[in-house]
């Protein structure tokens, strides 16, 4: 078979890029990620959320999420006034198609994107009886859906709500911080697709990481820190009223 | 759904199998209470009801595993939980915790306490039945006064592990559900303890229904010394039992944490029938009370007998809706406290009523084979005649 | 003392334990994974098998590395940390293969509103506009480029 100089000029450049998504995606392909470099964890702003839905939609496609199952999800709050304890939410399909006109008119309104918190002290990984679901040394939680038998004990466990049961493979499922994507270097999913930069992987250990400049400088919260979870997710200016 | 609940929250993960699955280890863990008080704290009175109490036990035990094993995801992998279990998981652990009380105490206690029937029916029946006992002899016949007695001791110590063993099987199973942090409605220091009462409470319940029933079958006069004993025992433990979950209310009651707004909300609609119609008055006030009764006041035979069969049965049912409000109810309302969900229960489903139901009346069946391969009626044993005792 | 032959069937009772738990023992070393334990209380391959998945997602500086002209339109413009691949969706098999997977253009009057409709709960700076009032139904990129969106000549709000 002969190939025209010209054809080789064309085929080269696309093969080079075919054979790197060949590679991406073999077990061997993220030879030079070190896990106990990362720590890996996000940043959520939630000044800059606009409930669009473009990371709902992107985490589905990216991972085939199930209809009607959520990795991730936003929520979208009212508070009236001072009535912090009672805040009105919805989550249309999760957030997946964006939001309708809401039926408020006045009061404090806001998004917050949500997802698991791949928690360092996870009550989810604390009960499962036979380690299919872990910690990775940078900071991941993770389900072998191999090995989960499908008791489900690890979404009681979850705080969150952010863990679901697949509905055909029958196994425990939930974010994975797209794991396959972050050892490549790589940003997740919903991060890549999220217009305004509200959700931002954050790679803790590494010391250039904006993140640590931003900590310093806003108020920033967990959910749920009264139950100690060590969750990795924070939330710029996170309102009292958000459960 | 009603008001807000996390997206996932919607679908309930823990189905009416999984209210089956304390139901049946509770009553195991009753009626092994109920014939170590017989074995351990010399209550005599209750020895009719000894043997019965332990075939129960064993019956309900072997179901026990089943709706488990129907709700896992994947039950061909479900040996993992023995061979990689993680030691922070109570779920794992319990598995130990099961086998442990299944070979070690209640197998072995019956086995015990039977060697000498297992001996005498292998020399006195024929074909299968005879193979069958003579496996269980394991070869040894000597059913010699010294054997017997090494066997009774053996037998009473086995007894007195078993009973914080039998307290390890259900309190397991309550803590499996008090330790999740995660679910106000379930993590509480209490669970374990409320949940080993009421499985005293149920498991007494039954085996007093059991030796009625099988005494009226088997057309024998019930020893009333035996019953109003075990309704005795029935009522002290109730009443423990009963202080224990008013306890845990008016706690939460006065508490009034963050989750309590929509717990006492899911408690009196969603939770109105199961809680406080089955669970609180047909299931507690009412055989405390007529317990009380017969406790209180001299009372006819025929009398007592009624008031004890009903008790008996409201409890069972009192407790069954205790569990359903534990593992239902925990999963009806939202962990943001802003909304509800359904439980829509299918009948010809994996999970459903009608599996839940077969599993319900499956012990039962296994109850009568054991008792006809190994009859508790303390009856006199055949005499083998002197041709097969030389086998 | 007790006679040998009084306690003999508990001796074949332990020893049927005993045959129990030589069974057990031979169930883990012929079942539990290999990898079992390798990084932790979990199946050491299950992290190989994480990572393999296939990217759907190619990112925005793959889709910038063929495409610099829209790349540089948008770098100057308000969509300039929209990425590409949260309008046109995921083309990683586009990035691949180029001739394979063409990408199909987004549908302009769902995209843009899903960011862009009013929405009490949306940042206050944050561009939002109500759709018929706006520009009378007509879709968005009627005037509006989606790389570089803001209209130069004859702009009204």
């Amino acid at each position: 078979m002969t190939i025209s100089r010209r054809q080789l000029l064309v085929l080269l450049p696309a093969a080079a890029a075919a054979w790197d998504f060949v590679l991406a995606g073999t077990p061997e392909a993220a030879p030079n990620y070190n896990s106990a470099d990362h720590w890996w964890g996000m940043l959520l702003d939630i000044t800059k959320c606009i409930g669009c839905g473009s990371c709902v939609r992107a985490c589905a496609m990216e991972n085939d999420v199930p209809d009607g199952y959520f990795r991730t999800w936003v929520e979208r709050y009212h508070v009236t006034d001072f009535q912090i304890e009672n805040p009105t939410v919805d989550s249309p399909d999760g957030g997946k198609e964006g939001f309708p006109p809401s039926e408020f008119t006045s009061g404090k309104n806001f998004f917050v994107p949500k997802f698991c918190n791949h928690c360092v002290d996870s009550p989810c990984t604390q009960v499962c009886p036979v380690g299919a679901t872990f910690h990775t040394a940078d900071g991941v939680v993770l389900v072998d859906q191999n090995y989960c038998v499908g008791c489900r004990y690890c979404i009681q466990a979850c705080p969150y709500g952010c863990r679901y049961f697949h509905p055909t493979k029958h196994v425990a499922d939930k974010c994975t911080l797209c794991y396959h994507r972050i050892v490549k270097g790589l940003t997740t999913a919903c991060c890549e697709s999220c217009p305004t930069g509200a959700r931002q992987l954050a790679d803790l250990k590494n010391p250039n990481d904006p993140i640590h400049a931003f900590l310093k400088t806003h108020s920033v919260q967990v959910l749920k820190p009264h139950l100690a979870t060590g969750a990795k997710n924070f939330y710029n200016s996170l309102d009292g009223s958000v459960r | 759904m009603e008001g807000f609940m996390y997206p996932n929250e919607v679908e309930l993960q823990w189905s009416v199998l999984i209210v089956l699955y304390p139901f049946l280890t509770g009553l195991v863990a009753g009626a092994f209470i109920l014939a170590s008080l017989e074995r351990v704290f010399r209550v005599e009175e209750v020895k009719p009801t000894y043997r019965l109490a332990l075939l129960t036990a064993l019956a309900f035990l072997i179901v026990a595993p089943m709706p488990l094993q129907l709700h896992l995801g994947h039950p061909e992998r479900s040996l993992e939980m023995y061979l990689t279990p993680h030691r922070t998981s109570a779920m794992a652990m319990f598995g130990f915790v099961y086998l442990w009380y299944l070979m070690a105490v209640l197998l072995m206690e019956i086995w015990l306490d039977y060697r000498k029937d297992i001996v005498i029916f292998s020399q006195t029946t024929s074909g299968l039945k005879r193979l069958f006992y003579r496996v269980l002899t394991l070869g040894s016949n000597n059913i010699s006064p010294g054997s017997l007695h090494v066997d009774d001791r053996v037998g009473w110590v086995i007894t007195l592990i078993g009973i914080p063993s039998a307290f390890m099987l259900h309190g397991y199973v309550g803590f499996i559900f008090g330790s999740v942090k995660a679910n106000p409605w379930w993590s509480t220091p209490l669970m374990p303890v409320v949940f080993l009462f009421s499985a005293m409470v149920s498991g007494i319940a039954l085996v007093m229904l059991v030796y009625m029933v099988t005494s009226a079958l088997r057309k024998v006069p019930i020893d009333m010394r035996c019953l109003d004993t075990i309704a005795k025992y029935l009522f002290y433990t109730f009443i423990i039992d009963f202080t224990l979950e008013m306890l845990d209310l008016i706690h939460r009651i006065y508490e009034a944490d963050e989750s309590f707004r929509s717990l006492d909300f899911m408690m009196h609609t969603k939770l109105f029938v199961s809680q406080i119609v089955l669970q609180i008055f047909l299931g507690t006030l009412t055989p405390l009370v007529l317990l009380a009764t017969t406790q209180l006041f001299h009372l006819s035979v025929a009398v007592r007998r009624r008031l004890y069969v009903f008790s008996g049965l409201c409890t069972l049912v009192g407790i069954f809706a205790m569990r359903w409000n534990v593992v239902i109810g925990g999963q009806l309302f939202s962990k943001s406290f802003l909304g509800y969900t359904t439980y829509k229960v299918g009948f010809v489903a994996r999970e459903g009523l009608g599996p839940a139901i077969l599993l319900l009346i499956l012990p039962f069946i296994i109850l009568y084979v054991l008792i006809k391969l190994l009859p508790p009626w303390y009856e006199p044993l055949p005499t083998p005649s002197s041709a097969s005792a030389a086998d | 003392m007790v006679p040998l032959k009084d306690i003999a069937h508990l001796l074949r009772m332990a020893a049927v334990f005993l045959v129990g738990l030589i069974l057990f023992l031979f169930l883990r070393s012929a079942f539990i994974p290999k990898s079992f334990g390798r990084y932790g209380h979990f199946r050491g391959d299950a992290i190989a098998e994480i990572t393999a998945r296939p990217i759907a997602y190619a990112g925005h500086q793959t889709c910038e590395g063929c495409h610099p002209e829209e790349a540089d339109t948008k770098s100057k413009g308000v969509h300039a940390y929209v990425n590409c691949e949260s309008c046109h969706g995921p083309l990683a098999k586009h990035a691949d293969d180029p001739a394979s997977v063409t990408p199909k253009l987004p549908d302009v009057a769902t995209l843009c509103f899903r960011c862009h409709s009013e929405n009490i709960a949306k940042p206050q700076g944050f561009p939002q506009v109500n759709a018929n009032e706006h520009s009378g139904g007509q879709l968005c990129n009627t005037c509006h480029q989606p790389h570089s969106p803001a209209i130069t000549q004859g702009a009204k709000k």
